[in-house]
């Protein structure tokens, strides 16, 4: 049986869409609002900007985290900027232009409608946070300040110092303890969805576990959005928080939700290399040091003398040899591929090989060392505390590490999974940026999504359809809480030899061996096999002490790690079918004689959900067809 | 490198607890502390025991998650560092290293390291905000705002809210905490409507909450991973003060 992906893009000339939506939507009258209750899964940018914008609806909002407070979602740690087609630079920036470089920077592999409605949505975000009080970088008249990123040859990025996703955030989780004070929004912190439960088909509620008392809980609701982030953790080393997951989005997806190109997955150019098998995670530097910071490794392999005693002809600045038109401000996927390149070359640099240098010694000469502080002294600082180099004497050393999913649960325009009910927001959809997001790009979209995307969705959702009365004793509830109970009881019963993090870590060295920055053929098939032995084991030999009763923090690892050992697999499996290479997916079998991704627009220019079928049974496959009617499709190039 | 450890455990927030002994061995240099309390408790779960309970989450400084006193600092030694970004290398081989919760009264452990501070969460729910409901706001550079008042409302706002400041201070105080997003906002234009209303809100929940009050020992800011400057407590009294005489008049 094959479903037809609608994607519910509204007719009409792409500028005109989103007003059309908005002009063409059906409405909950103001006192009918606070009747509806929505659950919020998830406090980031696009979870907290949701639930803040809902409850200021009067809808009755539920927001959920796993941290112990809403304010410490990853999304406070992002670094360098927000994009918005402000123009205020005078610089050619447009609507358009943000649209074309995000559609291009993607590789076409997204719905250019999305990508629009992004572009246009992108100037509200910064009038909604500036007037928060969101602080960002001001010039001495007092007008906003910005910076370039990579993929664009405008300067579009807004920015509050190197903390930007840590202000954003905040603005929009005070706006958020806002809707606490007000009464219409509860916040339910340490609390993990576990399961995704529909009546007659359609989203009504989820299943949590309260992380402090081991409670399986059960809410009821009238819509739910999923705004849990992304699945980078699946290789475990990542630059992602030790806590981020995949499993509220993962257990919808086996409640129905297809997974959108899973296998689209961003490997980050600036990261600080790993040093030890001990490493917990990865510590990314802003791309925004691009703009200051030159790319190089040295001509010769093996060549150990001090950066600074390599004469400047000895050195390759490969970036700007390749692109001379991005230069170091190529996107991600093409920079980090390059970094791989010069390592497999065995040019790479530092303890183990896997490094290139980021040398701000020029810009240094040539603007001083004070305003290169202003700039990016707390990246600096940082990089120093982790590396005990000092950077504004010796070049940063750095190294490609995982950072962002494109991929994510399939939406369609209004953001609603396949479930009807179940809107999914952020980094959690796989919406807007194709097979590679730009920089300064996830922070735009997040809040796109929860300031001003969903709450109207939701209204045109709630309007739309009647639903029942449904309350958390409706046996579809008691059938969830049962199951999440037993599987937890499953886990702690195993009483293995092996630690959550041994599986983990094993997982990660497979997926970054054979589903990383370069994919072919042998090695998905070697990581097809190899991913199910490694869940067999783990359900056979897995230790978890403690009991349900209590704040036990390896069993709530256990059930993240186990969803991890099966969406490994599925990531494989996407990106075994795709053939081509696009974006962050690079298939060692389609490359350009110059070694740049070669897409296959003729066979894959679609979006691969994936529609989850029982445990022993294979996904089955839909295909969303892209097509381009504002766009022009070219092979990507920056050179 | 090896260490003693001596570490805070308590089962749950009514169980009476104790300091354990643990031995960490074969600790790089370059490990996080949370990397080697990580090796510590691979070894415990391998061994059948309970792992260390500790609240951590980015493990880049600015979640502000992870919370521990470190041979009695808050975060440890280093200044101007949060626990996850604490090394080893800043400690000496055969150390012995005393890991407790933060201690305050508006701050109950919850397991081992684990402690509540979700009384911040209800100071911001007071009053640490702008009304700005979505949708109504006028273009971004229509509001001008002095370069200098940026940066300095910047450096408040870089909080990371991990409550080292309650936990460095004599009294338990959150003035350094409360302070920072008072000024952060008060500096600002954007600001300034609700900025008694703010600071009288904020004050009293912290009240309400059990904080202790300001004797400006300083410790907060000697603790605070982000060294939040001590103006922003001046500013709160001030705020306070003037917010109290105009309610007055």
């Amino acid at each position: 049986m094959t479903m037809e992906l609608r994607s519910g893009v509204p007719d009409g000339p792409i500028e005109q869409k989103w007003d059309r939506y908005r002009n063409e939507m059906k409405l909950v009258n103001p006192a009918n609002k606070r009747r509806h209750t929505v659950l919020v899964v998830g406090s980031g940018l696009a979870g907290a900007s949701a639930a803040a914008s809902l409850a200021e609806l009067g809808y009755q909002v539920k927001c959920f985290c796993f941290q112990d407070s809403p304010r410490r979602a990853h999304s406070i740690a992002a670094q360098g900027g927000i994009n918005a087609a402000k123009n205020y630079q005078n610089d050619g920036d447009s609507v358009w232009r943000l649209f074309y470089d995000t559609v291009k920077g993607g590789d076409f592999r997204s719905r250019e409608a999305n990508v629009y409605r992004l572009a246009q949505l992108s100037v509200n975000i910064i009038d909604q946070c500036v007037a928060q009080g969101v602080p960002f970088a001001r010039e001495y008249g007092g007008l906003l300040a910005n910076r370039s990123f990579g993929g664009a040859q405008v300067s579009r990025t807004f920015y509050a110092r190197g903390q930007t996703g840590q202000q954003l955030l905040l603005g929009a989780y005070q706006a958020l303890e806002r809707g606490v004070g007000t009464g219409r929004l509860t916040m339910h912190p340490r609390t993990e969805m576990l399961d995704l439960v529909l009546v007659n088909g359609v989203a009504r509620g989820i299943v949590t576990r309260n992380l402090v008392t081991g409670v399986v809980e059960s809410h009821a609701a009238d819509a739910v959005v999923l705004a849990t982030g992304g699945y980078g953790n699946v290789f475990y080393l990542s630059t992602n928080a030790k806590g981020s997951n995949c499993t509220a989005i993962w257990r919808a997806y086996k409640r129905g939700a297809a997974f959108a190109n899973p296998c689209f997955t961003q490997i980050h150019p600036t990261c600080i290399p790993q040093s030890g098998e001990h490493q917990s995670k990865l510590t990314l530097m802003s791309e925004s040091l691009r703009n200051d910071g030159r790319v190089w490794v040295p001509k010769k392999a093996g060549d150990d003398r001090p950066p600074n005693q390599i004469p400047p002809t000895e050195r390759d600045y490969y970036l700007e040899r390749k692109y001379p038109s991005f230069g170091n401000l190529s996107p991600r996927d093409i920079a980090s591929r390059a970094a791989k390149e010069v390592c497999d070359a065995g040019l790479g640099v530092g303890p183990n090989g896997l490094g290139v240098y980021l040398d701000f010694a020029d810009a240094i000469a040539r603007l001083g060392e004070q305003t290169i502080r202003e700039r990016y002294g707390n990246l600096f600082e940082m990089y120093e505390r982790i590396t005990d180099e000092n950077p504004y004497r010796v070049p940063m050393r750095i190294y490609p590490a995982v950072h962002y999913t494109m991929g994510g649960l399939w939406v369609d325009y209004s953001l609603m999974s396949t479930v009807p009910g179940l809107h999914v927001a952020g980094e959690a959809n796989y919406s807007d940026h194709g097979a590679n997001r730009l920089g300064a790009s996830a922070l735009m979209q997040g809040l796109a999504d929860g300031y001003f995307v969903i709450p109207y969705t939701i209204s045109n959702y709630l309007a739309s359809n009647r639903l029942d009365p449904v309350d958390a004793s409706h046996p579809a509830f008691r059938e969830a809480e049962v199951a999440v109970a037993a599987r937890t009881r499953r886990l702690l019963a195993i009483d293995g030899k092996r630690t959550v993090d041994s599986f983990h870590r094993e997982l990660g060295k497979v997926m970054w061996n054979d589903c990383g920055m370069a994919r072919n053929e042998a090695g998905l098939q070697r990581a097809l096999a190899k991913i199910p032995e490694i869940r067999a084991e783990f359900w056979r030999n897995v230790n978890v002490p403690g009991s349900d009763a209590e704040l036990n923090q390896a069993l709530e690892k256990a059930g993240r790690v186990a969803d991890f050992l099966e969406l490994g697999e599925l990531i494989c499996r996407d990106a075994l079918q795709r053939t081509e290479s696009c974006g962050a997916h690079f298939r060692e079998e389609s490359q350009t004689p110059d070694g740049e991704a070669l897409r296959d627009d003729a066979h894959f220019a679609y979006v691969s959900a994936w529609m989850y079928q029982g445990d022993d049974t294979p996904p089955r496959l839909e295909k969303e067809p892209l097509s381009f009617e504002s766009v022009h499709l070219a092979q990507r190039s920056y050179k | 490198m090896k260490f003693r450890l001596k570490v805070w455990r308590q089962a749950g927030p009514d169980a009476t607890g104790a300091f354990a002994s643990y031995e960490a061995r074969d600790i790089g240099a370059d490990m996080s502390f949370l990397e080697m309390i990580d090796v510590v408790n691979e070894g415990l779960i391998e061994q059948g025991q309970a792992p260390i309970a500790f609240d951590h989450d980015c493990r880049e400084g600015i979640c502000g998650s992870c919370s521990m006193m470190i041979n009695g600092c808050a975060h440890g030694p280093e200044k101007g560092t949060a626990t996850c970004q604490l090394f080893m290398r800043h400690f000496t081989d055969g150390q012995e290293i005393c890991v407790e919760p933060w201690r305050a009264k508006a701050f109950p452990v919850i397991k081992d390291l684990v402690v509540d501070r979700s009384a911040f969460d209800r100071i911001i729910a007071a009053g640490g905000f702008i009304t700005a409901p979505t949708g109504g706001a006028r273009d971004a550079n229509s509001i001008l705002v002095a370069k200098t008042a940026a940066d300095n409302a910047m450096d408040a706002a870089a909080c990371i809210g991990c409550g080292a400041c309650v936990a460095a201070c004599p009294n338990a105080s959150a003035s350094l905490f409360a302070g920072a997003k008072i000024s952060h906002l008060g500096l600002l234009p954007q600001g300034q409507p609700e900025r008694d209303r703010r600071v009288l809100a904020m004050v009293e929940q912290m009240d309400v909450e059990g904080f202790g009050a300001c004797t400006w020992h300083g410790e907060c800011h000697e603790a605070c991973p982000k060294e939040i400057s001590l103006d922003t407590i001046a500013r709160m009294n001030h705020d306070y003060a003037r917010a109290v005489w105009r309610r007055e008049e």
